[in-house]
């Protein structure tokens, strides 16, 4: 395998290595109600990523002593598939998969109404097909839009995108070569319509001045993803809707 | 899998008392807002370590161990040691901690401190090439949590920091690739001090070194991680919450201000 380390990650003309301006996001790709057995599911390419989430629920928990009585459990899987990346990964859970799982259900805990389903569970797996860096972001979306597709109320949608500085500068949604290379990778989820942010990490070095531009540009970076979420959920629905008619499905739904 | 966990045992009286407190900027032992419990710091308790410290903020107790070992690199970095955390919630530390392999938030507690120190190369791992791509010397840090009375974050970066301060290394030549080990010792080569602030988010309020009955009660956890430069190198939200944009602005602006005198605490005496 030939490993290249880029010269550098913006070029003269303040362009990234895959030809992007600073702030602007890959092309993004979203469908929901791909997968025929789970209860809702949504798939994602963002750039090079390809990542497949279903969602299975509620529905009874096993073991049974992990239920809880007030609310519904949230359960998360992100695994990356071995074919995924550069170097075969491992299919054993590694510890980032484990510390990613439990920060992306972190994100979704906040906007699923789980009061509405004591007892229950409600599973969401998410495959990583391929990575290229962003792919815990681009997860939270397509995880969220899965949750509304199989029906589950929601106090808002979960949208997500990173920021970082790459290249000495302050960059929207890095791609793996920015995130191995660069100075800083910020992933964030937030609730747009609240205003709230449900994940947020960030590794490497930025001084106050280039923490603050980073987040405000991921928080960009979401709203940006969330009309496109919104799209992709009225082009699922919209025509169900007009064709069948509003009580009909709301039937179907109940 | 990541599953929702239980909520902890704690009766509604406190969570009242600590939520009422918290509306009026105030905390059930009397602390401020910004203040930490008292920190205590013992270097060097473990003769058979390379470096150990044991770190205490108020009942919380977490000791880290540095040994060092020789080793091969990582393939992307040929020319670097290697530095790896772990994280053992040992169960005499806490009724909630149970035997078996590593859950998810020794996981998380031990990719935090990694990350502090990683991402503000705080160890100068370069020095620690013996072979580029052969030989390199790996530092295990292992942290034991000891008692659990919360902000296990910070507590056990502080001890990884003050641990790897205390490492003595012995002296080395290399002939022909092999390491020969000689009389004396040498510090552990060190670039940057990081230190983390950990906030909780009780009501509206964000809290600096949460015990473990405002950890209880908390909807987010969150942590900065400053380096000696003032630079921001590691962030995690943790919780079932969520934070105003705000929340995280006010956080890094606090996190900056009392890092450095948590970084003098730790930094003193070693």
């Amino acid at each position: 395998m030939i490993k290249s380390y880029p010269e550098r990650l913006i070029d003269e003309n303040g362009l990234r290595l895959d030809g992007r301006r600073p702030d602007e996001l890959r092309p993004i790709k979203l469908e929901i109600g791909v997968l025929g057995n789970a209860d809702g599911s949504a798939y994602i390419e963002q750039g090079k990523n390809k990542i497949l989430v279903g969602v299975y629920g509620p529905r009874e928990i096993h073991p049974k002593h992990a239920e809880l009585p007030n609310r519904a459990v949230l359960r998360c899987r992100y695994r990356m598939a071995p074919f995924s990346t550069e170097e075969r990964k491992n299919p054993a859970p590694s510890r980032r998969e484990i510390e990613i799982s439990k920060v992306i259900r972190e994100a979704l805990e906040p906007a699923v109404m789980s009061e509405y389903y004591p007892r229950t569970v409600i599973d969401i797996f998410i495959e990583a097909l391929q990575c290229d860096g962003g792919t815990r972001c681009a997860g939270i979306v397509a995880a969220s839009l899965a949750l509304a597709d199989a029906g589950i109320p929601m106090r808002d949608l979960v949208s997500s995108c990173s920021a970082g500085k790459a290249g000495g500068e302050i960059v929207l949604d890095l791609f793996d070569l920015e995130d191995k290379y660069g100075e800083a990778d910020m992933p964030v989820a937030l609730m747009v319509n609240l205003n709230m942010v449900t994940l947020l990490q960030m590794d490497g070095k930025l001084n106050p001045i280039e923490f603050e531009r980073a987040f405000t540009m991921a928080i960009e970076g979401c709203r940006k993803i969330r009309g496109l979420q919104v799209e992709a959920l009225k082009k699922r629905y919209q025509g169900i809707v007009e064709r069948e008619g509003t009580s009909e499905f709301d039937e179907e739904d109940t | 899998m990541s599953i929702t966990p239980k909520p902890s045992i704690i009766s509604i009286l406190e969570q009242n008392l600590i939520m009422e407190l918290a509306a009026k900027n105030r905390r059930i032992d009397g602390r401020a807002l910004t203040d930490y419990r008292e920190i205590k710091i013992e270097r060097g308790i473990i003769e058979k370590a390379n470096g150990s410290a044991q770190v205490s903020i108020g009942k919380t107790k977490v000791m880290a161990g540095v040994k060092l070992e020789l080793g091969e690199p990582f393939p992307d970095t040929p020319d670097e040691g290697v530095l790896t955390v772990n994280a053992e919630f040992t169960p005499i530390a806490s009724p909630t901690f149970e035997l078996g392999p590593p859950g998810e938030n020794s996981i998380e507690l031990a990719r935090i401190v990694d990350r502090n120190l990683r991402e503000s190369k705080a160890i100068d791992l370069k020095k620690l090439c013996i072979t580029p791509g052969k030989k390199v010397f790996i530092v295990f840090v292992d942290i034991n949590i000891l008692n659990h009375d919360g902000n296990l974050i910070d507590a056990s970066t502080y001890a990884a920091l003050a641990a790897l301060l205390n490492t003595k290394m012995s002296n080395f030549e290399v002939n022909d690739g092999e390491v020969v080990f000689k009389d004396g010792v040498q510090p552990l080569p060190m670039n940057n001090y990081p230190v983390p602030v950990t906030f909780a988010k009780i009501g509206r309020v964000l809290m600096m070194d949460p015990q473990l009955q405002e950890e209880d009660v908390m909807s987010t956890r969150l942590t900065i991680g400053v380096d000696k430069d003032g630079c921001i190198c590691a962030v995690q939200k943790g919780g079932m919450g969520e934070l105003e944009p705000d929340d995280v602005r006010n956080a890094v602006g606090m996190a900056l201000e009392k890092s450095k005198e948590l970084r003098t605490l730790i930094i003193g005496g070693s």
